[in-house]
């Protein structure tokens, strides 16, 4: 180990650095993109990659179409007003599944805001994450947070703040603690390219990789922050190599490679458990869509961007793989879609079936552990003025 | 009894709770080795190891966003800010994460964790070691702020802090961190939070400070009782939650109210229990509420004296207010 300020080899070159060293594409190469499949969903990389048996890929593939059936279906439910907001992950579903699904049961997910397919993965009922979009009674939000802030306990799943990049030092945290508990839990966080340029991102990733705590750090490099593309957001030829600043690990996988992704999180997990510090996971892939139902990127993003990436789909990748396995063919694949659709289906009927609003006393709960008295009497006030007045409740007073 | 100072008096605190219970640990800027720069977690690092006294590398937001996450885990962390002053890199963790943690999460989560941080005026230490932060704090729903004042709260009220449910900011006065010494008893003991201490008795006007400003709050009831004015002094303790029955019992028998704190006058804390105790004690008020408070400019360095609300600044506005 160095000792501070140890003085090492000594260069005798006026300035530092060399040609060589600066050459453009220099660190391109030294993170080339890792890839398992290729378009065609042919293996590229040695068998040994194949880190998913087909029955586990099959049911990764399933999410994964339910995923994207999901972001669709509750697109339209937006445009046709039935909810106020969404967030989808639409041809970015491998860099979400692959790398959740790398983790054990115990490790904690910390998500970002397009990563609700993890929290599905890790048992939060399809019902409830509607109800979250909804508001309604039946929210485990209790309708405090605008749609796909969802948090949920049972499976590790943190809770989301709609700014960036704060949840990754909480990942550090959080498995600083297992450490000094003695238990076996590697934190799992999520963010995109954008929030690399955020505080939280450097002081997350030095605290962690100065005491090497067990984090794999994600970073879903879908090219664009809102409108503000990745090269406007670092001079970085790649986020991976950022990883050598703070003294860890960096890899640098397509992250429309379902195997790609999910094999890079377990080496990453591996070391991780093994005491060998965190790593920082870039999986490279595209923001098909707008940043979420309120963008319309058509104002500030050329189509023909889009349409090489279209041809990339995560999901026609995998199943391509599966048909020439033999493990998935056109009926089958077929009944599957349905059979996701129909789930959906049911699952938003249920939701819609709870009464839209929570009682009104939640509003005052789980600020402090007990309500304050001028909370109480804050709700009071309030309760008094809605039995005055029924408008209070109603978002356009006017017309009651 | 031992007699201690502040300084020692959290130092106890610290070391009984971490006694008591593996969960809690410390961190921050220099409170390992070095013991912190004012030696608050002197000790703690030998006797419980520096895995849970961790120096930590120099970023607030990364000191707060970790212990956010230790707590969501069940660790009780409870953090270090070196000056108040340097709080602000944290101030998203603290308000955005800390404070809504369990409220977002539809409770599903808590956020329990104590932010100890020196902060306040009057050791020549400039606009970037002596501001008074408080009201960010005590306006962001979510948080409890607390500020002693002498040895016994402090390690009374940290004590209570440790063990609390909620998040809690807890404001040590360094201008009387060693001066303010007195009687601190062996072992636990806790003083809740939400509480304030009439600490002199008095009929014809309350006066309300907090932190090393009820030391000066307490000089000018001294002197205003040499010139025949009756006060009532009320060290807070607890901003949030406030202690609002013995405040409104006070005003309502002394029907005269002066508030001081040494942060900036507008939006300060004063402005908030001026209506607190208007809405309340209107038909019992004898002349406006008087707030004696810092000015509305950054801490000046030279000026300290002049600009913080001491005794003399104090006794005028009690003179005033007894003579409206």
């Amino acid at each position: 180990m160095r000792r501070e300020n140890e003085v090492g080899p000594v260069s005798g070159r006026k300035t530092p650095g060399t040609a060589r060293e600066w050459e453009p594409g220099r660190f391109l190469k030294e993170f080339p993109l890792h890839r398992v499949l290729d378009d065609d969903g042919g293996v590229l990389a040695g068998e040994d990659e194949v880190t998913l048996p087909d029955a586990a890929l099959l049911r990764l593939y399933r999410w994964m179409v339910l995923n994207r059936a999901l972001d669709e279906r509750m697109v339209t439910l937006q445009r046709q007003g039935r909810i106020g907001f969404y967030i989808g992950s639409i041809g970015e579903e491998a860099t979400v599944f692959g790398t959740a699904a790398a983790m054990e049961e115990n490790d904690w997910i910390f998500p970002c805001y397009r990563e609700h397919g993890a929290a599905l993965l890790r048992g939060m009922p399809l019902v409830t994450f509607m109800c979250d979009l909804l508001g309604n009674a039946g929210d485990a939000m209790k309708g405090r947070q605008m749609p796909c802030h969802e948090a949920w306990r049972p499976g590790r799943y943190a809770s989301i703040s709609s700014p960036i990049a704060t949840e990754i030092p909480h990942a550090v945290g959080a498995a600083w603690a297992a450490r000094l508990k003695g238990e076996e839990m590697v934190s799992l966080t999520y963010f995109g390219e954008g929030a690399t340029s955020a505080h939280d991102f450097h002081t997350g990733l030095n605290f962690a990789a100065v005491r090497k705590i067990p984090v794999v750090f994600v970073c879903r490099n879908n090219g664009w922050a809102i409108s503000v593309p990745r090269e406007k957001q670092t001079a970085s030829e790649t986020i991976a190599q950022k990883a050598i600043g703070y003294g860890m690990r960096g890899e640098r996988v397509d992250g429309n490679d379902l195997l790609a992704v999910h094999g890079a999180t377990r080496r990453a997990r591996a070391r991780a458990a093994a005491g060998e510090g965190p790593t920082l996971v870039e999986c490279v892939t595209y923001r098909i869509e707008g940043h979420s139902t309120s963008d319309d990127p058509r104002a500030y993003r050329p189509a023909e961007l889009v349409e090489p990436w279209k041809k990339k789909d995560p999901i026609l990748r995998v199943r391509r793989y599966l048909v020439r396995r033999k493990v998935l063919d056109e009926p089958a694949d077929a009944r599957l879609r349905d059979e996701v659709r129909e789930e959906i289906q049911r699952a938003l009927a249920a939701a819609e079936a709870f009464p839209p609003k929570p009682p009104i006393e939640t509003i005052i709960e789980d600020v402090y552990a007990e309500p304050l008295r001028q909370q109480r009497e804050q709700l009071e006030d309030l309760v008094s003025a809605m039995a005055a007045d029924p408008r209070v409740a109603n978002p356009r007073h006017s017309d009651a | 009894m031992p007699v201690m100072n502040i300084i020692q008096a959290v130092n106890d605190a610290l070391r009984l709770e971490m006694r008591r219970d593996p969960d809690v640990v410390v961190l921050g800027e220099d409170v390992g080795k070095f013991g912190g720069v004012f030696r608050a977690t002197q000790g703690l690092q030998e006797e419980f190891g520096a895995d849970r006294v961790i120096d930590t590398p120099l970023a607030e937001g990364g000191i707060i966003g970790t212990a956010v996450g230790m707590a969501l885990y069940g660790l009780k962390a409870v953090p270090e800010i070196q000056f108040a002053d340097f709080i602000y890199p944290a101030f998203d963790q603290i308000v955005n994460e800390v404070a809504k943690y369990r409220y977002r999460s539809g409770g599903q989560y808590e956020c329990p964790l104590v932010i100890r941080t020196p902060y306040g005026g009057g050791i020549k230490g400039g606009h970037y070691h002596s501001q008074s932060p408080e009201a960010f704090f005590i306006h962001t729903a979510g948080l409890k702020v607390v500020v002693p004042s002498n040895p016994y709260d402090a390690k009374g009220l940290l004590i209570s802090a440790i063990r609390d449910r909620d998040p809690v900011l807890f404001f040590e006065p360094k201008r009387v961190y060693r001066a303010a010494k007195g009687e601190v008893p062996e072992g636990e003991y806790d003083v809740p939070l939400g509480k304030a201490r009439i600490t002199r008795e008095g009929r014809q006007v309350t006066l309300v400070a907090w932190g090393a400003m009820w030391h000066e709050a307490d000089q000018a009831a001294r002197e205003a009782e040499a010139e025949g004015i009756d006060c009532e002094v009320i060290d807070l303790r607890s901003l949030q939650p406030l202690d609002l029955d013995t405040l409104v019992a006070s005003v309502k028998k002394t029907g005269r109210a002066v508030m001081v704190h040494e942060a900036a006058r507008t939006c300060g804390f004063g402005a908030e229990l001026v209506a607190l105790v208007q809405e309340r004690c209107f038909l019992h008020l004898e002349a406006p509420i008087a707030r004696v408070t810092g000015l509305d400019t950054p801490f000046p360095y030279t000026l300290e004296m002049e600009y913080l609300p001491r005794a003399p600044r104090i006794l005028k506005a009690l003179r005033e207010t007894v003579a409206f």
